[in-house]
Formats: structure tokens, sequence, C-alpha cells
């Protein structure tokens, strides 16, 4: 047992969700609600299993994997996140039959994928990782099969997804068959040796590419907005918050563990990346209707704010890039909690901006929980979103990329504008016909829980959580 | 004499095939799905080779993960067209067009 006290999480997962897809199996239809409640335990379990030795074991099975603070900090927000897309879709699918109980094994073994991805420290085991999160997560994109959109986004997510595995692994090749090595470490040391040569570049760019899609980063986000528009609301919820989390997290220890001595090499990169995420997903969002391809627009547009605290490097950088995920997850998920209260008097799910024209006076509870996401998303100053922005252009400062942080505000004022358009839809237009909100009072505890904390209310998070992250990211150093 | 610089140009042209084959085909999904089969085959060519010209074990080990993956992503792939081909009663790229923007 010892050998595996480090991989304690992952065995919980995996060893549960493959019991619990038997019980599936077994019981069909009639075993969803149990299924659904055991897989909330299980990944709650791991949450606390995380305590102990997987927080600090190191590199174990031959470098393939790290159990270290870094991984640790990933898991706790994404095992939590993970669990919520869950108790989110209770009572979503329920209304229109079809709900199996395949929705919560599949995502625990995405779950389990995605750990595998924040541990990795070999390109095999990072390979396989995004693997096993990307195969559940085409799956449950096309999760409704009765909605033609659901099927669309499914084969979308997939093609795409696909490629960008294929060019991911041919990054990887290059990696390889220059360096000789599949480890971090010594990749590394391989690009220490003076400046990289061709062949390394190229696979650099193939590895970045691929994992950018993965994050939905410009220029790779053009799935994003069909993808999450299509797929089921709680099928979204979780897209836009654990694997993203995963994929940005992953990139930021290629970036600094493996690919550090090449800063300069893959600095531009992430810098025009950056800036075209925040810029494209302020733009894109201009237009929409279809609050889900908001939120889709959003968070390419929140990913690129992370992305400037990766560019800055250094230690300073890679906490900014915890601290601003681990915010943004509680933001995200409120927002689409929020949505998924939003049902039509017959059980419905509505989804465009227009029905929620005048909802101050109609529910202003609910109203002024929207309001608050929508003004922490935007990085409102009284809110907890504008803390995390401040820190990723501190560390852009710091690092001498001025410039680069004065674009990032310059990005911020640019989103802000459809933020507040849904605000404005709901507090001076005139009230349409209310819509009936769910009763799921385990969904509106969470999205009070997460008002809390995006609230004012979350500055006192300042201090644990800053520490925590300024330790995490020095793991990687 | 077959050297490494051999199969790294196989290995690049099948690449690039198989890119071209997503992007350029309007007419049928299958078409992509083999497309993708014919990137990642040339990846494990590349991997295959690159194990073998430096004499180390690690290239051919993912060779067997990418394999063993690529299996299962046809499968998923495949169900996922059967979804979509019921809804619709065609699998031609072009009908992929519910959503846009």
């Amino acid at each position: 047992m010892g050998r595996f006290a480090p991989l304690l999480p992952e065995l919980i997962l995996s060893i549960g969700g493959t019991i619990l897809m038997l019980v599936a199996a077994f019981t069909g239809r009639r075993g969803s609600g149990l299924t659904s409640w055991l897989s909330v335990a299980l990944l709650i379990a791991a949450t606390f299993a995380l305590m102990g030795a997987p927080s600090h074991a190191g590199p174990v099975f031959d470098g393939l994997i790290a159990a270290d603070l870094f991984a640790s900090f990933g898991k706790a927000i994404m095992f939590p996140a993970a669990a919520i897309a869950i108790i989110a879709a209770h009572g979503w699918f329920e209304h229109d039959h079809e709900h199996s109980s395949e929705y919560a094994v599949l995502i625990v073994f995405s779950a389990v994928g995605m750990s595998v991805m924040v541990s990795a420290t070999s390109l095999v085991s990072l390979y396989v990782g995004l693997e096993l999160q990307s195969l559940a997560a085409y799956v449950l994109a096309s999760y409704r099969r009765s909605d033609e959109r659901s099927a669309e986004a499914g084969l979308k997510y997939f093609v795409l997804g696909a490629l960008a595995s294929g060019i991911l692994l041919y990054g990887i090749s290059l990696l390889y068959g220059f360096t000789g090595t599949m480890n971090f470490t010594g990749l590394a040391s391989a690009f220490g040796r003076g400046a990289p040569s061709l062949g390394l570049l190229f696979g650099l760019v193939f590895l970045l590419a691929g994992l950018a899609f993965k994050a939905s980063v410009v220029p790779f986000h053009m799935w994003t907005p069909d993808v999450y528009e299509g797929a089921p609301t709680p099928v979204t919820a979780f897209f836009a918050s654990a694997p993203k989390v995963a994929a940005v997290l992953l990139a930021t220890r290629v970036c600094i563990e493996a690919l550090g001595p090449a800063t300069e090499a893959w600095r531009q990169i992430v810098i025009f990346a950056a800036l075209a995420s925040i810029f494209l997903g302020a733009v894109g969002a201009f237009g929409q209707t279809n609050i889900k391809r908001l939120l889709a627009y959003s968070s390419i547009n929140n990913v690129g704010f992370a992305l400037i605290g990766l560019a800055a490097a250094g230690p300073q950088g890679a906490s900014s890039v915890l601290f601003y995920m681990a915010v943004y997850i509680v933001m995200t998920l409120g927002a689409f909690l929020c949505v998924l209260w939003m049902r039509r008097p017959d059980g419905e799910p509505v989804e465009t901006i227009a029905s929620l024209s005048g909802l101050s006076q109609t529910r202003p509870a609910f109203a002024a929980a929207i309001a608050i996401f929508m003004f922490s998303l935007a990085g409102i100053p009284p809110l907890f979103g504008f803390w995390p922005k401040l820190l990723v252009f501190n560390a852009a400062v710091a690092s001498g990329y001025v410039a680069l942080a004065v674009a990032g505000i310059v990005g911020t004022v640019v989103g802000a504008y459809y933020y507040l358009k849904i605000v404005k839809v709901m507090y001076m237009d005139d009230p349409v016909e209310p819509f009936e909100r769910a009763r799921e009072p385990i969904q509106g505890f969470l999205i009070l829980l997460a008002a809390v904390i995006v609230s004012p209310l979350g500055y006192l998070l300042i201090g644990p959580l800053g520490a925590l992250t300024d330790r995490a990211a020095g793991a990687l150093f | 004499m077959i050297g490494l610089a051999h199969y790294l140009t196989v290995a690049a042209i099948l690449f690039t095939i198989g890119v071209l084959g997503i992007f350029l085909n309007r007419r049928n999904v299958i078409l992509m799905l083999m497309a993708i089969e014919l990137i990642l085959l040339a990846v494990n060519i590349n991997l295959v080779a690159f194990s073998a010209y430096l004499g180390d074990l690690t290239g051919q080990v993912l060779a067997m993960f990418v394999l063993t993956v690529a299996a299962a992503e046809a499968a998923i792939g495949l169900a996922i067209l059967v979804i979509f081909f019921r809804r619709r009663g065609s699998i031609a790229v072009d009908d992929a067009t519910r959503m846009h923007g």
C-alpha cells in the first residue's frame, strides 16, 4: 500500500468508478439517483484523500507522475467542481426521461483523467490523462440523444478534439525524437543545452497548439461556442469549469517544468494567445442571444487573463494562474447553476438572454445572484473577480511586461460591455413572463455559496488562498 | 539504405494528408474519422522510428498507448456518428449546421 499511497485519490476514483459502472449496468434507469449520489461521495472522498501522502510525495512511478502540492491544489478545486456538475444534473435530465446512470460515471472517469493531467510529469502520462478526460467529454457532449444540437455538438467536439490530439501527439513525437526522453526534467535539461533546434521548436509549437485546443484558447477556440450551446447545460457547466482548469494547469506545468529553459521561445506564443483570447472572447460575445454561447465566449476571455499570468513565468506568475483558476471556477459554476434554474412553466429550459428581461422585478434575489456573477466575471472592483485579475496584471508588470498588462486592462473594459448588458436587461427592461424556478434546494444553496464567495466577503479568503497558491506554485520551481 | 529521414518524411506526408483530409473534405464524416486514423498512424511511424534510432523503448510504449486510444476513439466517434445520423438522416459535413457563429 505504501507505494500506492500517493495515488490514493486516483485509485479511489478509478476503482469506485468501475464498480459504479457495473451498478449502473445492472440497475439501469432506476439506479440513476443512487449512482449520482455515490459518485458525488466518491469525488468528496477523493478530495479528502488529497491530504497526507498525496500532497508531498514528489515524483512517483519512475517520474511518470508527481504527487506534489501543485497537483493537489488542482485536484482540490477540480473534484468538487466535478461533483457540482453531477449535482447540477439532478432534476435537469429527469424532466427529459433520459437520465441514465452513466452520466455520473462518465464525469468520475473524466475526473480521473484530469487528475492524471495535472500530476503528469512525462509526455506519456500527459497524453493518457488528456485522452481519458477527452473521451469521456465527447460522450458527455452528445449525451442528450433526443436533441439534434447535442448530437451535433458531440460530433464537432469529437472531430476537432481528435485532430487536436493528433497535433499534440505529433509534437510529442518530435520532442521525443530530438531529446531522446519523455520526462519533463529530461526535456528541461535538453532545452537547457543552448538554442533549441528547429525540430524542437516545431515539437514545442505543436504541443502547445494541442494544449491550447483543450483549454479553448484562441486560435483554437472555434469549437467552444457550438459545443457549449449544443451540449446539455449541466455538461456545459462541467466543460467550462474542471477540464478547463486541468488544461490550464497542465499547460503551466509543461511550460515551466519541461520547457522552462526555453521560456523565450514559448512566451511569445502565450502572449499572443492570451491577448487574442481576451479580445476575441470579448468581441465575439457582442451579438449573442443565447446565454450559453455568451458564457462560452466569457470562458475564452477568462482563460486569456490566466495566460497573462503564465506569460509572466516565474513563481509569482504561476501562483497568480492558480489563484485565477480557483476564483474562475466558482464564478463560472455559479453562473451556470443560475442558467440551470431558468425553466419555462412547462419545465422546458430557457437559454435566451431576452427571457431575463425585467428579472429584477419578478425574481429580485435570483437577479441579484446573476448580477453578482456577471460583475465578478467582468472583474469590477468590489467583487472578488477583480482580485485575480489584479494578481495576473501585477505578475506581468513584475516581470517587465507593462504593455501586456495595459492591453489586458483595456481588454477587461471591452469585455465588461456584454456582462453589463445582461445586468441592464435584468434591471432596466420591462418584465416578460416570469419563468418557473427549479425546485432544487441543494442547487439553490450552491448558488448562494458561490455568490457569497465572489461577493466582497471573498476578500477574507485572500490570505489563506494566496499562501496556498504560493506554496503550490513553489512546487514547480 | 532506408534511414531515419525516410521514415520521418513518410510520417510527415501522412500527417499532412490527414490534416488536409479533415479540412478539405466537405462530404462525409466517415472520411474525417479515416483522416484522424491517418494522423495517429503517422505519429506512430514517427515514434517507432525515433525509438529504434535512439535505442530507447519509451517511444514504442507510447505507440502502444496511441494504438489503444485510437481504437477507443474510433468506437466513440462511430457511436456519436450513429446518434447524429439518427437525428439528421445524413452524415454530410455540410449538414452539421444547426448552430453557427
